[in-house]
Order: C-alpha cells, then structure tokens, then sequence
C-alpha cells in the first residue's frame, strides 16, 4: 500500500499556501512534515483529509488491501481539537467513535478499555471527558486512533500538549502502527523519535493565488 | 470551430474579470442610454393613456407595479443560475453575479411592495391585506433579505458565495411550495374579496405602455446588475491589492 | 448510525444539554400570550391552535444553530466528513435525534398547553397530530440553515431568519389541518396529507443542502 500525492497545492481565502507539492509513502513508513509556524503543515493535511478541496493535484491510495473510494475514508484524524464531547464519559467517547468509524479491512480495532490502557489512562475511563486535564484529554484523543483501523494517519501536532513522557508513549504507538504496517503522516515542531521517518519540508507561502481578479 | 464551441468559448472568455470589465465599460453606457430612452417612452405612454373607468387615475401605479414584481422574480432568477453556476460550473463570475443581484432584486421586490401597498389604499381602502400574491412578495422579501444578511456575515467572499449558493437553490424549490401554499392559506380563510385586475381582461390600451415600462425596467435591471458585478470584481481585487501590500510591509505567518 | 444516535441524544440529555431547555421556551411563550390578547377565553379557543403552532415553530429553532456547530468546534465534525457513509445520512441521523430530543417533548407538551387555551379534545388532539407531522419537517429544513450558519460565530439569530420564510408552508398547512378539523364543512385530510408530504420533501431536500453546505463550508 502506498499512500501518493502528486503536484497539491491548496489555498485558504486568496492565499496560496503550498504549490505543487510531492510525495509518496510506502506501508511501514512515517513522514515527518515540517516547518514554520504558517508555512502550511495544518493545511496539508487538511487537503489529505479530504477535508480542503485541493486547488492542484490529488491524492491517492495504491494497492490497498481494500476499495476506498476517496483517500480520506483510509484515514484517521488527529487535528487540534479533540473531537470529544465533554459532557461524555471518555468510555462513551471511545465507544461511539468506535461504532461510528469501524474498521477498516485489513486490521482490527483495539477493544476501548484495552486502547485506554495503550495511553496510559486505563482506570479512568469512567470519568466524564471534561474533567480530565489537556495532556489527558490529548491521550484520549489518541485513544481513538487505536479503537478503529485505518492503515493512514494523519497527525496535526500530536504531542504539543503533552509532556516527555507521553510524547515517549505517542512514538510507541506511532511505531507500533507502522510496524503493522501502516501509514503516518505526522506534522510537527517536535522530534517524534521516529528514526528513519522521511521529512518533508514545508517553506510556507507560495505567493498570493494568481487569481482572476 | 462549430458554432457551440465558439458560443462556449465566448462564454468561457467572459470568465475572466479584466475581459468581463472591458465588456461592462464599453456596453454599459449604450445600456443606461436606452433604459433611460425607453423609461421615457413608458411613463410617456403610461400618462398619455386614458385612466380605467373604474380604478381612475391610480391605475397608472400598475405600470411601475407589475414590471417590479416580475423583476423581484427574476432577480432571484439570476440569483438560482448564478448559484448553479457556483456550484455546478464553477464559473468564476458566477458568485459575483448571484452576489451583486441579491441587493438590486431587494430593491426591486421592494419598490413591487410599497407601489402595491400605495396602489391598495385607493383600491381595497387598506395598506395591506394578506392577499396570496402580496404575501408571497413579502416572503420573496424576506428571503432577499436574509442572503443579503447571509453575505454580509462572511467574511470569506468565496466561501459565503459557496454556502449561500446553496441557500439561494434551497430557497428556489422552495418558493412554488410557498407559492402554493400561501394560495390555499388564502382561499381557505378568505373567500375572495378582493377586486382584482385580472390578467386576460386587461385591454391593450394597458397592455402597451406595460409592456414597454417592463422591458425598461428589464434592461434597468440588467444595467444595475453589470455595474454591480464591475463593483464586486473591483472590490476583491482591492481587497487582493490590500492583501499585497500587508504581505510586502515585513512577511507574517498567514494562516496556520 | 446508531451510535450517533445514541450519542446525540445522550448530549441532550446531559448537562448543557438543549432537550428541556426547548419545552421551557415553549410554554413560556405559549404562557405569555393570554396576557398579550386578554383573558377571553372563546378568542383563545379560536387562536389556540395557532399559537401553539407558532411557539413550537420559534422553540424548535432554538437550538437548531448547535446542531453542527458544536461538532465543528470540538473537531467531531472533521471526523464525520471524512468517513464512508455518506454526509446526507449523518445528517439525517443527527436531524432525527435532534427532533426526538427537542421536536417530541413539544409534541408531547402541546396537549397541556392546548388545555390552557380552553381548546376542546379535537382541537387538541388535531394540534398533536399536525405538530408530531410537521415538527419533524421543520428540523430538517433548519438544518439546512444550521449548517449554511455553522462557520458563524453568531449564527443563530441568523438560522432563524434565513429558515423561517422555509417553513411558512409547514404553518400554514400544519393550522389548516387543525382548523379543518374544528370546523366541519373543511375536511382534515388533504392539508394533513400535504403536511406529511411536506415532512418527506424536506426530509430529502434539508439533508442534502446541509450535507453540501458542511463540505463546502470546511477550511
């Protein structure tokens, strides 16, 4: 499986923020995105989610095990925000991404209890997901990574909130996915202990989109 | 080159501003000539004609009346393309279009309104009655109304194009189903009393002025629309100029 | 889908939760009126039905504008657009729970309202009926407006404006029937009819505006 990008560039408002950008990732591999802060990392992978219509170029997933019909379906997002309600307790939380997402062919979903305990968080899972402090709540929100199989993923500044130690436990799992033969694609300032993860460099602000007007 | 792909062609050349511009700059006066010529030739006839028996001189409101509420119509018309445009073609001119109607067929609906309203008093001795036609216009006027509001909220003038494309078709199935709707409301609570000119009835001693103040207000509103769509095109290409120049005074981050 | 369900309606009932909040807004409304038209009971029969249609419409807009916007924020939103079943579906799913958890209680409320406005059995129970078909349409056509307002930090005051003048047919039909079936001569069956098909043109058009107006909406 190979996860390919040819020529993307993206825009947000009337600003080109990348142009003609590249890549290709096989299973097992991991691509670190880097860059300044505005240089476009968010928004590349928003366009991989699916989740930007690309101005250029397009984005696609080679000999899969299964049929997804866009790319994004393959994929997990890990974005800014959680994704968690916190009026939820977080099992509840975990229960209904989990029946929401599903699996995908090919791998198999962690048990909720069983992904918690993978965050380190394994005896509060009855607690309602408000009461946790950020670096908890960041936990959880990798929790969900596990609970439901998608081979690619899609990371935004996974570890920002978090401390030494849970960034350790984060590149456990990001290793253990891979070694599972997975996809990351990981933008980030910080040093995500993958060793030999290729790198992408993003240098920001292609110029204003030489628009009509 | 067969004809439909030059007619393509043409089109598609349109899609660019700076063309579009040139076009706007050289028609538009020629446009506002003759709307100016035939809104004379209109209210020449619509006073040289004899007032009906019945309704007198108040009659004469029907000559601003009818062409406005037909303009209200096709105003939102324009809008329904536009947004078709947007959202099916992507024509780039297409949210300028639907964007730059929005307020001129307002006005439109609104002038349709209060003529209305003006031309009831003498008639039905009201302001006012919640009759189909007039509640269905002041439904259309609502409907203008929250778009307008709709664009003015979004700052992102692309984006509120998007979404508000959407509203605009929404609203354009919508509009026979209220249509109708309003008809049953009205015939199931008010038997009709209301003297109405009717359409097959009405004589061609009418009819002619009518028709001419139609097309005037037709190419009124097509002159106020081009020059309309000449004011969006130049304020986003301010707002891109502007843009320029923050970029050029010292770079910042931009979006993350 | 049933996840969704689930969790949407286990949202509502929580704290912070819109569910209650809707029913209160109703009856207040509903409340305030006697004191606006005056004590006389035989003109509150007459306007009864009316007024409670017009308060369920203004209360089941009420928090129509967190429909999306609360999934926008926490990121959950992100997540529903990219995944397999299809948006129009999520939408769906999400407009049937938010009516089961702000439409039904209305519904279920209007029968103890109807009484307060010296209404009579038919009149009430025609009430119920009409509002159990039309409410539903009412949701569907609001999420359209939802998700046109979901990037606005205000949007809404602005749902409501833009859906509004939509759900006037709803109205319309939904008094009518009620009225037809108060007064003999008028039969109750064709407006009610129209009402119901009007509930399944929404339940088709509101999720498929909404479900394009989320993605074209996303940045």
């Amino acid at each position: 499986m190979r996860l390919v990008a040819e020529g993307l560039s993206a825009k947000r408002g009337e600003d080109l923020i990348f142009h003609d950008i590249s890549f290709e990732v096989a299973a097992g591999e991991a691509l670190v995105v880097k860059g300044a802060n505005g240089a476009g990392k968010s928004t590349l992978l928003r366009v991989l989610a699916g989740l930007l219509p690309p101005e250029a170029g397009s984005v696609r997933i080679d000999a899969a095990a299964h049929t997804v019909e866009r790319p994004c379906e393959a994929c997990h997002y890990l974005g800014h925000r959680n994704a968690m309600k916190r009026e939820l307790s977080v099992e509840e939380n975990l229960r209904f991404w989990k029946a929401c997402l599903g699996d995908l062919q090919g791998g198999q979903g962690l048990a909720v209890d069983a992904a918690a305990a993978m965050v380190g968080l394994g005896g509060i899972t009855h607690l309602p997901f408000g009461y946790l402090s950020a670096g908890q709540q960041r936990r959880i929100a990798m929790a969900k990574l596990l609970v439901a199989w998608r081979p690619v993923w899609l990371l935004d500044e996974p570890t920002a909130a978090l401390d030494a130690a849970a960034e350790e436990m984060f590149s456990g799992l990001v290793t253990r996915h891979l070694s599972a033969g997975g996809i990351a694609i990981a933008a980030t300032h910080q040093p995500l202990g993958l060793g030999g993860a290729k790198e992408l460099r993003m240098t920001g602000f292609a110029g204003l989109a030489e628009d009509a007007w | 080159m067969n004809e439909p792909s030059l007619v393509i062609r043409k089109f598609s050349d349109l899609a660019n501003p700076t063309r579009f511009l040139a076009l706007v700059a050289r028609v538009w006066p020629w446009m506002a000539g003759m709307t100016i010529c035939l809104f004379a030739l209109g209210l020449y006839l619509a006073f040289a004609t004899v007032g009906d028996y019945q309704q007198g001189d108040t009659v004469r409101i029907m000559y601003v009346h009818v062409p406005a509420a037909w303009l209200s119509m096709m105003g939102y018309s324009v809008m329904a393309v536009s947004a078709l445009g947007t959202l099916v073609w992507r024509h780039p001119l297409a949210d300028v279009s639907a964007r730059a109607a929005a307020p001129i067929g307002a006005c439109f609906t609104f002038v349709a309104l209060v003529t209305g309203s003006l031309w009831g008093k003498p008639m039905w001795g009201t302001w006012w009655v919640w009759d189909a036609r007039l509640t269905s216009v002041f439904v259309l006027f609502l409907m203008y109304l929250g778009l307008i509001a709709l664009n003015r909220a979004m700052d992102d003038p692309t984006r509120a194009a998007k979404v508000g494309a959407v509203l605009i078709l929404v609203g354009f199935i919508n509009i026979p189903i209220i249509k109708f709707s309003v008809e049953w409301w009205n015939t199931l609570h008010q038997p009709a009393s209301v003297i109405r000119l009717d359409g097959p009835t009405i004589d061609a001693e009418f009819l002619r002025p009518l028709l001419v103040m139609a097309a005037a207000f037709t190419l009124l509103f097509l002159t106020l629309h081009a020059l309309a769509m000449r004011n969006e095109i130049l304020r986003r290409r301010i707002a891109v100029l502007r843009r320029h120049a923050a970029r050029a005074a010292g770079r910042p981050g931009g979006a993350a | 889908m049933i996840a969704l369900l689930v969790r949407d309606l286990r949202l509502s009932v929580r704290a912070g939760g819109g569910a209650l909040i809707g029913v209160l807004f109703f009856m207040t409304v509903v409340a305030v009126i006697p004191f606006g038209v005056g004590p006389d009971l035989n003109l509150l029969s007459r306007i009864g039905p009316a007024i409670l249609w017009i308060g369920a419409l203004l209360a089941s807009l009420l928090g129509l504008d967190r429909l999306f916007q609360a999934e926008r924020e926490d990121g959950s939103l992100d997540l529903l657009l990219m995944q397999e079943t299809p948006l129009v579906l999520i939408v769906f799913v999400k407009c049937l729970a938010h009516w089961i958890a702000t439409g039904l209680p209305l519904v279920l409320a209007s029968p103890l309202l109807g009484l307060f406005m010296n209404m009579d059995e038919m009149a009430i129970g025609a009430t119920t009926l009409t509002l159990l078909a039309g409410t539903p349409a009412i949701t569907f056509i609001g999420a359209a407006g939802a998700a046109i307002a979901v990037a606005l930090p205000r949007g809404g005051l602005l749902v409501s404006i833009l859906v509004l003048p939509l759900a006037i047919p709803v109205l319309i039909f939904g008094v009518s029937a009620v009225h037809a079936a108060i007064e003999d001569p008028a039969p109750f069956l064709p407006p009610f009819l129209i009402l119901v098909a009007l509930n399944l043109f929404f339940a088709v058009v509101g999720p498929v505006a909404a479900a394009g107006a989320l993605r074209l909406s996303s940045d």
